[in-house]
């Protein structure tokens, strides 16, 4: 009877750890668009999601500009680090020889552990003045953030897909030499395809990361709340809105910002479902079942 | 009588472990050729040895010589990817791709450069019929492989490893996860393709050695113990190791 009740207490002491991280999550949730909601509502839906001009002193609030600011950045973080971090993750799972693997790994998790300020710093003291003396302007822009940013996501994309490739099963790889198929045939044809829905999470997480990414990208993205006209421009992320303006918003100006965490949130959703979607019919393509 | 492959004075070893000592054995051509022998005996390592699959273990070390028509495979000049497009290889579990069946068939053809859709379309067609499979697959070409059955997965395996032509087949317990209606059906195509093939086939099975092989050899340790005609290594043996065996005193 005693054990009875100790695997009663466990069980039901992991179902409270397991659920109150749920809860966690909900109450930020619930509190977020508690305060973000009344801005949304008295200045407009759309106004707010489509209006073009952000100034809070003359209450105008309009964050297209940083939306396409964030989705600018990551996009062109991800075509930046997508085929670097896959053909890295090739390397180390099919190609390099074990010692240098056993260097490369660390090496490569290391990098993110390293805090974003110090990516940003480095971007700062370096990178800006780099893309100043190269291809003119203040340096700071939409292009200097989404190379910080490769940096920053690199070790996601590389750890997750090098892992889902490694885990391709070897009969796969013995049945595709067994056919007289060359080593890089097989990774194309075979090792890849069976990794791919583990590739397109590696790119979800990564662009997770990408999107969110507050600070590194405030110091160096030059944050001007307008359109870019091009990749050279300075931009502001609507992460960055955010955390520029909470220490001094109060009011209307205060809820806005809320209302920015809304659509931040929102828009990692969507993505989230866009990338499952893929990840879920992708499953299917590749027959990896009884389907 | 000709030989397709000679192995002379063959010893293997991963790292400092010494799997195959001294294997001599001539493979007659267009025949079957069964390896027996108790489990870890290096039956599975001395198949892996004649595509070069072993190629792949880290630490893996040869000696001696294995000669394919007179020509040592492990020669530097040799390339490995035509001597795996000679030497097919059907493996214990069956592997097919996460593709659909055709295009696990097509996949060999297609990586040796054959893109014309018709061509690929007959000769898988054909493979999948020398395979006998192609009466239950022909309605779902594009399914996938996977959602096949034990047996038919199989033969899908060796249709896809007839459709490059080799000259040769390895087969690696084929049968061993299979029922035995499916392995009949193995067995059946076995006979059939014998007369185009050099087949080599490691079995636990010894009955099934009896029905498909005219050639058996009797690994032990690592050793061959006794190589001969099928019916004379089972029915009167040299070797008192291989009267044990056979007769179910130890394995």
């Amino acid at each position: 009877m005693k054990d009875r009740l100790g695997e009663f207490l466990i069980e039901k002491g992991l179902f409270i750890t397991a659920i109150s991280s749920v809860v966690i999550i909900l109450l930020i949730i619930v509190f977020i668009f508690s305060e973000g909601l009344p801005a949304m509502e008295s200045y407009g839906f759309l106004n707010f999601i489509f209006g073009s001009t952000w100034d809070p002193s003359s209450g105008q609030y309009g964050i297209l500009p940083m939306i396409v600011g964030s989705m600018g950045i990551t996009l062109l973080a991800l075509i930046f680090s997508v085929p670097l971090s896959l053909l890295c993750a090739i390397f180390m799972a099919e190609i390099a020889p074990k010692t240098v693997r056993k260097i490369m790994k660390p090496v490569i998790e290391t990098l993110a552990g390293i805090p974003s300020v110090v990516y940003g710093f480095f971007g700062l003291i370096v990178l800006v003045p780099l893309m100043r003396t190269y291809f003119g302007g203040t340096g700071f822009s939409m292009l200097t953030a989404s190379i910080i940013l490769t940096v920053m996501i690199l070790p996601t994309i590389v750890s997750v897909s090098e892992d889902s490739i490694r885990s391709v099963p070897s009969e796969y790889k013995e049945a595709s030499l067994a056919l007289g198929a060359t080593h890089w045939q097989t990774i194309k044809n075979v090792i890849f395809p069976a990794a791919v829905p583990g590739v397109i999470t590696a790119i979800i997480l990564g662009m997770g990361r990408a999107i969110g990414e507050t600070l590194a990208v405030i110091m160096v993205a030059g944050n001007v709340a307008q359109f870019p006209s091009s990749i050279m421009d300075p931009v502001r992320a609507l992460t960055s809105n955010i955390a520029l303006e909470m220490g001094y918003a109060t009011g209307m100006h205060y809820s806005a910002l809320f209302a920015t965490a809304i659509v931040l949130f929102m828009l990692i959703m969507i993505l989230l479902v866009i990338a499952n979607y893929f990840h879920y019919k992708k499953k299917i393509n590749v027959g990896g079942g009884y389907l | 009588m000709p030989y397709r492959i000679e192995t002379r004075d063959l010893n293997v070893y991963f790292n400092e472990v010494h799997i195959l000592n001294d294997i001599n054995m001539k493979i007659p051509k267009n025949a079957v050729t069964s390896l027996i022998g108790p489990s870890g005996c290096g039956k599975s390592t001395f198949i892996r040895t004649l595509n070069r699959m072993n190629d792949l273990i880290e630490g893996f070390k040869k000696k001696g010589d294995v000669l394919l028509d007179g020509e040592d495979i492990y020669d530097p000049n040799v390339d490995v990817v035509e001597l795996r497009k000679k030497i097919g290889m059907v493996f214990q579990k069956a592997n097919p791709f996460p593709k659909s069946i055709f295009d696990n068939v097509a996949y060999g053809l297609r990586i040796h450069g054959i893109a014309d859709k018709d061509k690929l379309e007959k000769k898988v067609e054909k493979s999948l019929k020398a395979a006998a499979l192609w009466d239950e697959v022909k309605h779902k070409l594009d399914k996938s492989a996977m959602g096949l059955s034990g047996g038919q997965q199989q033969r899908l395996c060796i249709a896809r490893t007839i459709a490059v032509s080799p000259e040769v087949i390895l087969m690696d317990e084929p049968c061993s996860a299979l029922d035995p209606i499916s392995t009949t059906k193995i067995e059946d195509l076995i006979h059939k393709l014998k007369k185009d093939y050099t087949i080599i086939i490691v079995t636990h099975n010894m009955q099934q050695a009896t029905r498909v092989s005219k050639y058996t050899s009797f690994f032990l340790n690592g050793e061959i113990v006794e190589s001969g005609p099928t019916e004379k290594l089972f029915m009167e043996p040299e070797d008192k190791r291989t009267e044990d065996y056979i007769t179910g005193r130890f394995g």
